[in-house]
């Protein structure tokens, strides 16, 4: 699909068996920006009628895991949080990594679970993983006012805690790339899952073991220095890490390490992005 | 002649039959060997044409197979053809939900399809917030869509309700609502699928209404529809598929009838049936013919045409009670069972040794639907059967001619058979 001039006539859409890999359609994309943000109310409208409480099960959720990290890993395995008040230390790494696994596996049944509706109208399909994130900013939102309420109160009662202030500009592109590995792994999976659907097995599964190599309950600076080379790896590592940097003044920050994950987002969202609009050109004849 | 808005050449789309999609790994990792080894893929020309009634030797089918067409501006072109004609996968490559696996096809202008209504409604969503979720899928902005919600909700009817969850609403009021949506999106090409066959009778109209009021504004429009008479009366072009190729491009009217004409050319479907004589017989049935009123022998028959039945016998001896009869079906049911003495009780009397011809006319206007001459048989009235035949024709009745829609003969309408009743209606007084 591409808009092209023809020896003699314009046509406004030529569609061909196999168009190049490289036509993802960005201009249909921003035409259809009102789908997108009616994508994003629907899924925020929907997901609260018929509850009581509403937004606030985005809160009791860190919540929880918070209390059940700190009794766990805190209080029984007495693993190291480099010195921060456990709760603050959790829920700092909860809070980031939860919007992440959202992202992923909210985005990875793209295909599947909206088969209906791409096999009966034409859209760009990038629209409905691209609204999955932006509805999760606004559950990320919430979580982060919990995570700031906890904050400032550690800040005032632990003399731990002191932030680097002059690195709170960095705190936007930790959300973007955040957003970006999400997006990329996600679409790749919902790619892959139309022809096989083993991997819809495999995402919960993965995603849970992905936080235990990523420094949630632990931090970097507990581990070995070949251990925190296989660690850093990881995208997600210094994502968290440089959070907890800028937030809590413990962890570990490079800026080598933060633009590691920067290209590695470039490079997994734009593959994906890639497969994912291929994939949208037959999909509707395998699933 | 205005210009060309659609233009499709050589399009192909094949599919692999068996497993859909659940190939293996192993032949993917095959088929990717072989393309390190610079071999060119499974060629793709292997496929057999789609007749599904024949086992194949291949497992990959053309869908469909070198489509040609063009459309002009202003063109309400209708797709007709059989089930499995290919009739879904062209307005599948159209609409954008699939790509061909051959050949090119090009657009100029907006183009929106209508292959269902109430797409991506959700349950929870109030009519309002799925009125702007609809028409945003449909491809019309935010703007649009608040400029004519007014408009939508009017047509829709159900103003009431409209901020009320459409998982509240009664099917009907979906329908409605979602049909509203979709009537007022303003493309430039508009692709329709079956979609009218929806709602009651009098939302019905209102649709056929909003399609030819479509049409009339110079908008181009395709239609794939399984009715005939809509066809002819809403569409200017036709294109009849079969088996996945296009076998007649031309006039609405034109297709409907080369279509109609196909129905009657198939196989095992004959117009004349005859019957070797056996001598050990008192009486037999020779020869049966289905006519129209030209006494054209054929299978489909419009609903206002009148149809025959002819039937040779021979008595091989003087007879005296006898009576020839035949059973009409459709989908299994007796309509009627009806013979030649029943209103004529004289003719019980005796008939000599000969060859006789009888020929009834069936009960008309039947209504749209296949029939079946399920039993003619010759036999003595309150005695038993001499002779008798099972399941000679089927033949289809359709409503080509008109337009059904409020009449008591359109196949919608519940009955079994078309009644004529005589109703007397005057005005009494002002109030």
């Amino acid at each position: 699909m591409e808009n092209a001039n023809n020896k003699i006539e314009k046509w406004d859409l030529i569609i061909k068996p196999q168009s190049s890999w490289l036509s993802v359609d960005l201009v249909s994309i921003w035409k259809y920006r009102d789908l997108l943000m009616l994508l994003v109310k629907r899924d925020f409208v929907s997901v609260y009628k018929q509850t009581l409480l509403g937004p606030f099960w985005f809160i009791i959720q860190p919540v929880i895991t918070t209390v059940i990290f700190t009794v766990i890993f805190g209080n029984l395995a007495s693993i190291s949080t480099d010195g921060i008040p456990p709760t603050l230390f959790y829920i700092s790494g909860i809070t980031l990594w939860a919007y992440f696994a959202d992202c992923l596996t909210k985005t990875s049944n793209t295909f599947i679970a909206n088969a209906a509706v791409f096999g009966k109208v034409y859209f760009p399909r990038l629209i409905v993983p691209l609204s999955v994130l932006i509805s999760n900013l606004w559950k990320l939102g919430i979580q982060l006012v919990l995570f700031i309420a906890i904050w400032v109160y550690y800040l005032n009662i632990s003399k731990a805690v002191s932030p680097n202030w002059t690195l709170l500009w960095l705190f936007p592109f930790l959300i973007i790339i955040m957003a970006g590995l999400g997006l990329g792994f996600g679409i790749l999976i919902s790619s892959l899952t139309t022809k096989y659907r083993d991997l819809t097995f495999l995402v919960g599964f993965g995603v849970q073991l992905l936080m235990y190599a990523s420094p949630i309950v632990y931090p970097i600076s507990a581990l070995s220095p070949k251990m925190k080379f296989w660690l850093m790896l990881n995208p997600i590592s210094s994502i968290i890490e440089t959070f907890k940097y800028v937030f809590l003044g413990s962890g570990y920050f490079s800026g080598g390490a933060l633009i590691y994950s920067f290209i590695f987002m470039l490079i997994i969202l734009s593959t994906s992005v890639l497969i994912f609009n291929r994939v949208e050109k037959t999909f509707m004849d395998s699933v | 002649m205005g210009n060309t808005v659609i233009k499709v050449e050589g399009l192909g789309k094949q599919y692999r039959l068996g497993q859909v999609g659940s190939a293996t790994f192993g032949a993917d990792l095959k088929k990717f060997a072989r393309r390190l080894q610079g071999k060119k893929e499974q060629p793709l020309d292997l496929g057999e044409e789609n007749d599904r009634t024949k086992k194949g030797n291949s497992d990959i089918v053309w869908a469909l197979k070198d489509i040609n067409f063009s459309v002009t501006q202003g063109d309400v072109l209708g797709i007709i053809g059989r089930n499995g004609a290919g009739k879904s996968t062209l307005l599948k490559i159209l609409s954008r939900t699939t790509s061909p696996t051959f050949g090119t096809y090009k657009v100029k202008g907006r183009i929106a399809s209508l292959l269902e209504v109430g797409t991506g409604f959700h349950p929870d969503l109030t009519g309002r917030e799925n009125v702007f979720l609809n028409g945003a899928i449909l491809g019309m902005t935010k703007k649009e869509i608040a400029l004519k919600f007014d408009e939508i909700v009017a047509f829709s009817g159900v103003e009431r309700y409209i901020d009320t969850p459409v998982k509240r609403y009664s099917s009907g009021m979906y329908v409605r609502l979602a049909f509203a949506v979709a009537a007022h999106l303003e493309p430039e090409i508009l692709i329709v699928d079956e979609v009218l066959a929806v709602g009651d009778a009098e939302f019905q109209k209102k649709c056929m209404g909003k399609m030819k009021a479509v049409s009339g504004e110079g908008r181009t429009v395709l239609f794939v529809s399984h009715q005939l008479g809509t066809i002819k009366s809403l569409c200017t072009k036709g294109l009849l598929l079969h088996n996945g190729t296009i076998q007649y491009s031309g006039s609405a009217n034109e297709a409907v009838n080369y279509y109609l004409r196909s129905f009657t050319s198939m196989g095992s479907a004959p117009t004349n049936v005859t019957f070797t004589p056996k001598d050990n017989k008192r009486a037999q049935i020779l020869d049966v013919k289905i006519y129209d009123v030209n006494q054209e022998q054929k299978l489909n028959f419009d609903v206002f045409e009148k149809i025959f039945i002819e039937i040779y016998y021979v008595l091989n001896e003087d007879i005296s009670g006898l009576g020839v009869g035949l059973n009409i079906d459709r989908g299994g049911e007796i309509l009627a069972c009806s013979s030649d003495t029943d209103e004529n009780p004289e003719r019980l009397a005796l008939r000599k040794k000969g060859v006789y011809k009888t020929i009834v006319q069936l009960p008309h206007p039947l209504k749209s639907g296949t029939y079946t001459i399920s039993s003619i048989g010759i036999g003595i009235t309150n005695v038993g059967g001499i002779d008798s035949h099972d399941n000679i024709f089927n033949f289809f009745v359709e409503e080509n001619s008109f337009d059904p829609t409020f009449k008591s003969y359109s196949a919608n309408r519940p009955g079994i058979m078309f009644a004529s009743l005589k109703w007397e209606t005057s005005f009494l007084e002002e109030v």
